[in-house]
């Protein structure tokens, strides 16, 4: 009877403990400040909290003196978050990289079911009817904003290792400057239309050998001039930009690939879709920037999520039982002082909640700590990878202050776990037994 | 041997402290198992072992197409058995989601990949149907495609009669047996005719060329012969081993290797920190027994290595039950994903870097307190000083 009420409280606290979890991960930031403040509240103001407190002090006191043990749970819960936040910074990177590249602003037109800009084409005689439709905002001299562009992927040698990689160049109407304004050419110049002028993206030209400004390169048995440098902060940067026809011909190309225009106001999108529609020549799609190039870092950020996910979950549970034989270790180690602490006449709960506070602090340290590790290690990191346009897109892990609350957020779940069952132990302890043993 | 007993005896000494360690052995070792064998699985899409053939692409660019006219000249080349092209078509089936490499093949194509096992009727099927089309065994399961099927696709490059609606005749189920290879079941092939009648872009190119060797060890040579074909030529090409060009391939699209290993580093960084704080307080609690096993005649070197073993013992139990339960957990990971992700078992050269990690981390970790325990001073550990 008595093992199977025993049995049953185990599984309750198990059950408490899952669906506490549950809350933890999904609770916002205010929930958790106001669950601190009432316990900080709870701590200060009731006599129970203030006996918490004091055996609390106890245990922070000798930590030193077992600082190994406590060493496994900070490292063990840094790593996890370390690993954890890298992972998400980079997921958050490329996606952030790729929807900075589109706004609302802007719109590109492709052929009808194409996905992507490689797999699109637009025939020259669709670009005039295109560049007209209604939606698309007109320039000063009252030309159309509307750039027809080509994609092209050439082979480039990287610095890093000197294989072959595929860049993106791009072949741009003389317009595309102003529908991109998020793009300065910081060195050297805009390259001439009709001449074989390249002007590359500054992680293009970190990334690949020979596209200083001045240099020479050869595309397609053609020597070009590497006349600029620009940086967009965005996955142009990771683009060689030429002149449309001048690429056209060079890979003799009769047709244009996509054509990316400026919207007219806000209901310019609407506008130029039903014009498009309309039109029974244009068998072409078209989509906001923004729309059209988060949908491309949409699969591989969400398969950087899970795997992250995945690699921190199995990571978490080596933690918590790292933390739990730590803890259990310590509450071992200090039986007599909290037999001690029961004769006197603390109760289970303060009991508990000095070795929980115990737990969470040093959760809290190694929380801090991998995150301050990933932050440091790997924000801004620069990485590269092969997009929907079967070329490379370099970007940055983005370790945000969000990911970093996520990994705290993690750390104190991982100290929870390990804390709560050495606590409990400690409350349940015999008191006369400990005090007779050692 | 003959101290088994006392190890375990040792090692069982505390259980809940000896469990919990074993458990974080356990979820480290299930990680290395599960994150390596990506790694191999990843790395082994481009090992095409014990197969000697040459891709030939567009010096350009890989999207860049070539003449299918090049064939003829490719195979006059010295040291060139047979060569084969293909177009990539890169059509949808259902949704863009379901993303699945399909490409038109020329004749001859399939007949170089002996590896990929197509019964003969359903080779002449394919040779004889037009429309015909041949896809792997995870695929046809995945989307339970049964021969005789029609496949619809959605092209996104290349229309026919103005639109993006091609249907194929399923015809043939080809099998790859090399378990590690078997990502490439997951691919669609149907006949370059067919492909280069009805579509309304191109005509007469083609993406690649595989090339057959008379001689694997003239693959160089050959190579340059065939890129010298079109020096100079609006259409110059690139050709490299098949296992070169993978690579190459597989390297943009991440460096998993670094990942892993950086990922690992952590993991195993903070392995070594708990297992020897395990066995540090191990030897601590048991001082007193240690100086009994010396006063009765153990000798140092035997207290050292009864120490060592343990360590040893604890980390590689652990990391067999973590490596099991990788091996059983991947193979189910693959078959819930429908062949989407495919991660054959924990392969040979992970458990064999595994077991020489288990062992290397267990010498390190218990290195320390067994060098404690060997210099027990029996006089001051019995009486407790």
């Amino acid at each position: 009877m008595n093992r199977i009420r025993k049995w049953l409280s185990h599984l309750g606290v198990v059950l408490a403990l899952a669906a506490g979890l549950a809350a933890w991960a999904v609770m916002p930031w205010y929930a958790v400040l106001a669950v601190a403040l009432l316990l900080g509240l709870w701590l200060t103001l009731t006599r129970q909290g203030r006996l918490a407190v004091a055996a609390a002090q106890i245990g922070i006191a000798t930590l030193p003196q077992r600082w190994g043990a406590s060493a496994v749970i900070v490292v063990g819960i840094a790593g996890v978050v370390a690993v954890l936040v890298a992972m998400l910074a980079m997921g958050e990177g490329f996606r952030s990289t790729l929807t900075r590249t589109g706004n609302d602003e802007t719109a590109i037109v492709l052929r009808g079911g194409s996905q992507s800009e490689t797999n699109s084409v637009i025939t020259r005689d669709q670009v005039p009817l295109v560049s007209n439709l209604a939606g698309i905002a007109r320039g000063q001299d009252g030309r159309p904003l509307a750039s027809p562009e080509l994609s092209q992927v050439v082979n480039m040698v990287t610095k890093a290792d000197g294989t072959d990689a595929n860049a993106q160049m791009r072949g741009v109407g003389p317009t595309a400057w102003e529908l991109r304004p998020q793009i300065k050419v910081f060195e050297g110049r805009r390259f001439q239309s009709g001449m074989r002028e390249l002007v590359v993206g500054e992680g293009a030209k970190r990334q690949y050998v020979g596209l200083d400004v001045g240099n020479k390169v050869e595309l397609a048995n053609q020597v070009w001039t590497v006349v600029g440098t620009f940086s967009s902060g965005d996955s142009h940067d990771s683009e060689l930009w030429a002149d449309s026809e001048t690429v056209a011909n060079t890979y003799r190309r009769t047709a244009f690939q996509s054509v990316t225009v400026r919207l007219d106001g806000k209901d310019g999108f609407d506008r130029l879709k039903a014009a498009l529609a309309a039109d029974p020549r244009l068998k072409l799609d078209v989509d906001t920037t923004r729309h059209y190039y988060s949908r491309q870092s949409e699969t591989l950020t969400r398969f950087i999520e899970i795997l992250g996910m995945v690699i921190g979950t199995i990571m978490g549970i080596g933690a918590v039982f790292g933390a739990l034989n730590t803890m259990y270790a310590a509450v071992a180690g200090r039986a007599r002082e909290v037999a001690t602490m029961r004769a006197m006449g603390f109760r289970g709960l303060p009991v508990v909640v000095a070795v929980m506070l115990e737990t969470m602090l040093l959760a809290l340290v190694g929380g801090l700590l991998g995150g301050a590790v990933a932050w440091l290690i790997f924000n801004g990191y620069t990485v590269s990878t092969l997009s929907s346009n079967f070329s490379q897109v370099m970007f940055q892990f983005k370790v945000s202050p969000e990911l970093l609350w996520n990994g705290l957020k993690w750390a104190l779940g991982i100290g929870l776990v390990g804390g709560l069952f050495p606590a409990l132990r400690a409350a349940r302890l015999p008191v006369t037994e400990a005090l007779r043993a050692a | 041997m003959k101290y088994l007993h006392l190890i375990w005896a040792a090692l069982f000494r505390s259980k809940t402290r000896t469990l919990l360690t074993l458990l974080s052995v356990v979820a480290a070792f299930l990680l290395f198992g599960m994150l390596d064998s990506v790694r191999v699985a990843f790395n082994s899409s481009a090992n095409v072992d014990g197969y000697d053939r040459l891709i030939t692409t567009s010096k350009l660019s890989i999207t860049q197409s070539l003449p299918y006219s090049l064939t003829s000249q490719i195979e006059t080349v010295p040291g060139v058995a047979k060569a084969a092209y293909a177009t990539w078509f890169g059509g949808i089936y259902q949704d863009q989601r379901n993303f699945f490499p399909n490409f038109a093949i020329g004749p001859g194509y399939i007949e170089m990949y002996p590896e990929y096992v197509l019964p003969p009727d359903q080779l002449e099927a394919f040779k004889s149907t037009r429309t015909g089309a041949i896809v792997g065994e995870a695929l046809a399961k995945q989307y339970g495609w049964k021969l005789g099927d029609t496949i619809p696709l959605q092209a996104t490059i290349f229309p026919t009669k103005g639109s993006n609606d091609w249907t194929f005749k399923l015809v043939g189920i080809f099998k790859v047996a090399d378990k590690k290879r078997q990502g490439e079941e997951r691919t669609l092939m149907f006949n370059w005719k067919y492909f280069d009648e009805a579509n309304d872009y191109i005509k007469g190119e083609v993406h690649w060329f595989v090339i057959d060797l008379v001689d694997a060890n003239q693959a160089t040579r050959v190579a340059r012969a065939i890129d010298a074909l079109s020096e100079n030529s609006d259409h110059e090409t690139k050709t490299d081993t098949e296992q070169a060009f993978n690579q190459a391939f597989f390297k943009q699209f991440a460096d998993i290797g670094l990942i892993v290993t950086a990922i690992m580093s952590a993991v195993f960084f903070t392995l070594l920190l708990l297992t020897g704080n395990t066995m540090a307080q191990a030897v601590r609690e048991r001082i007193p027994e240690l100086a009994v096993l010396k006063t009765i005649g153990f000798s140092n070197r035997s207290v050292l290595l009864l120490v060592l073993f343990e360590a040893v013992l604890l980390i590689v139990i652990g990391g067999a039950i973590g490596l099991g339960i990788a091996a059983v957990l991947m193979p189910a990971v693959s078959s819930a994903s429908g062949g989407v992700v495919q991660l054959g078992t924990v392969a040979t050269p992970t458990w064999l870097l595994g077991l020489g990690l288990m062992v290397a981390i267990g010498i390190v970790v218990g290195t320390l307190p067994a060098l404690r325990a060997m210099r027990l001073n029996i006089v001051d550990a019995l009486a407790g000083r």
